[in-house]
């Protein structure tokens, strides 16, 4: 076996003898950091924020993207009913299975009649796809920018259902007004 | 006589202590130091609750620590079924030990009277005094290598033992990285041990409160700031830290030499790691840093260049030699975690040709100059 061999490459990177020489670069690269470190220390020590990161339940981003797909809400009609048929579409399309939904009959509202009686998202499961807002006929479910309040130590928590998800009010929809 | 055994038992116990709180709150400082240097917080969820109350107690994550501590303890300790049996059981604690160990010959402190500290018992001490370390020995340096080299052999048994090709290589690695930078290590120190003619560790540190050049203290990283250097950079590969943590490699051999073991063993490869951290500190504070004396400061008080002195009352002198040697530590603790945290790690062959073709001749001729120049200075 012939003894191997570390090839070489026509524009292999050149260093030059202060860059070959590791200590002066390792020290810049220590300032760096350091400086880094300290800037970020006198930050937290003068009460300031030392960090990029967002200290997630506790504190949310206000810069989500307008096209952000987050919480589920269903839009209401004038009187604040759902605007929802209970067609289930939505509940078919879902690549997740986790809307439910139960039908019910509504005597007083001839042009509607059907309206669902029990509307439950799990959003233990959800991917967030946005399929079951495609899905809807009658625009009646929608996706805010903003997420929901997931973080939580009980699971039976994580289903939200019809009374959360008409909490949204179209009057202060800013994408309305 | 005794006396001597409660003042050791004392010693002893708060060497102790301080060892195992650095090796615990090092792995918080870890994790913290490099999440502020990147822009991050870090980790700050585990916390204390008191009981009965709703008070959770997070104290910027330092319970992370004693989180971690009790996961290893309650993790199943796995191994592999064709493990040799006994070596792999106590290779963890050949590594832990000697590096708890080195620390016995590194003096934490001046000189303790106990009878003027706590007048009550100056009848029972009878005017004796102790030096703020575990052993004084004459040849601490000489301690402080023998048991340094004994990791090797911790890590090498960790290996071999652990039957498995990652661990094996890792421990080879290992091996031939620790030895090879050992030997740089002892010839950094010989400088030191030149100019103060003892390897003595509590003499080298006493030794240190004089002054050169008429205003500079006479630390040894003024007298030998090339030495100082070199030691740094093969003490950080002697503990196998990023950039010289070739052995564990995470993205080659797993975690190498310690693949193999889980739970508290495994444990015990990092805490080990941890607090050699906290002793590197401790021997470079010692052998460039002044030891535990601030600047022109000895057991006495101050001694400032111009010739003026200031006399510090005993129990002052003893708390704040106490107190700098811990700040020292922390500082050199923390420059090694930004080193950790900022440079890439070396290749194998660049790892081993900068200790034997870079490192071993640039301490070589550290010694030699020094060397001359002492002659010199003998001969004028």
């Amino acid at each position: 076996m012939k003894p191997y061999r570390r090839p070489r490459y026509w524009n292999a990177p050149a260093m030059s003898w202060y860059e070959r020489a590791y200590i002066f670069e390792v020290t810049r690269g220590l300032a760096i950091t350091g400086g880094v470190f300290l800037r970020n220390m006198w930050r937290w020590i003068t009460g300031r924020k030392g960090a990029l990161t967002t200290y997630y339940p506790e504190e949310t981003r206000a810069d989500y993207a307008p096209a952000n797909r987050g919480k589920h809400i269903l839009v209401q009609r004038a009187d604040g009913r759902p605007q929802c048929i209970a067609c289930n579409l939505c509940a078919t399309v879902c690549p997740a299975k986790v809307i439910e939904i139960e039908a019910a009959f509504d005597p007083a509202d001839p042009v509607h009649p059907k309206y669902p009686a029990r509307f439950e998202i799990d959003y233990s499961r959800c991917v967030f796809c946005g399929l079951c807002v495609e899905a809807c006929p009658e625009d009646a479910i929608r996706m805010l920018k903003e997420v929901p309040q997931l973080p939580t130590f009980d699971r039976g928590t994580l289903w939200l259902a019809k009374a959360e998800l008409l909490a949204w009010n179209p009057r202060n929809d800013p994408a309305k007004r | 006589m005794i006396q001597d055994l409660a003042i050791a038992v004392v010693l002893i116990g708060y060497a102790f202590g301080v060892l195992m709180t650095f090796g615990t709150v090092l792995t918080w400082v870890e994790r913290k130091q490099a999440a502020v240097m990147s822009d991050r917080i870090g980790a700050n969820r585990a916390y204390v609750r008191i009981p009965f109350t709703q008070v959770k107690l997070v104290w910027l994550g330092l319970f992370h620590g004693m989180a971690d501590g009790l996961k290893m303890m309650l993790k199943e300790d796995f191994h592999p079924r064709t493990h040799d049996a006994f070596a792999y059981a106590i290779a963890p604690w050949i590594v832990f030990t000697p590096v708890l160990l080195v620390f016995a010959v590194v003096p934490f402190g001046g000189t303790l009277d106990p009878g003027r500290l706590v007048p009550a018992l100056a009848g029972w001490f009878g005017g004796r005094t102790y030096p703020l370390q575990i052993a004084r020995l004459d040849a601490g340096l000489l301690v402080v290598f023998a048991f340094g080299g004994l990791t090797i052999i911790g890590a090498m048994l960790a290996g071999w033992s652990s039957n498995n090709k990652f661990s094996m290589l890792g421990a080879l690695r290992a091996g031939s990285q620790m030895i090879s930078y050992e030997v740089v290590l002892a010839l950094t120190l010989l400088g030191v041990v030149l100019i103060e003619g003892t390897v003595d560790l509590g003499a080298i540190a006493r030794a240190q409160s004089g002054i050169v050049l008429g205003f500079l203290p006479a630390w040894g990283i003024v007298l030998q700031p090339f030495a100082a250097l070199l030691f740094l950079t093969a003490a950080i590969a002697e503990n196998k830290r990023i950039p010289f943590d070739l052995p564990e490699a995470e993205s080659e051999l797993i975690a190498g030499y310690f693949t193999e073991y889980s739970a508290m063993k495994m444990g015990l490869f990092m805490f080990a790691e941890f607090i050699e951290i906290a002793v590197i500190g401790a021997l470079f504070t010692t052998l460039f840093l002044g030891g535990y004396n601030l600047p022109y400061m000895d057991d006495r008080g101050f001694s400032f260049p111009g010739g003026t002195t200031l006399a510090l009352p005993h129990a002052l002198v003893v708390v704040v030699q106490l107190g700098v040697f811990l700040a020292k530590v922390l500082a050199v603790c923390s420059f090694q975690i930004l080193v950790r945290w900022s440079l890439p790690r070396f290749r194998y062959d660049q790892l081993l040709r900068f200790a034997w073709k870079f490192l071993f001749p640039l301490a070589l001729a550290n010694l030699s100059a020094t060397a001359v120049v002492l002659w010199l200075a003998e001969r004028a």
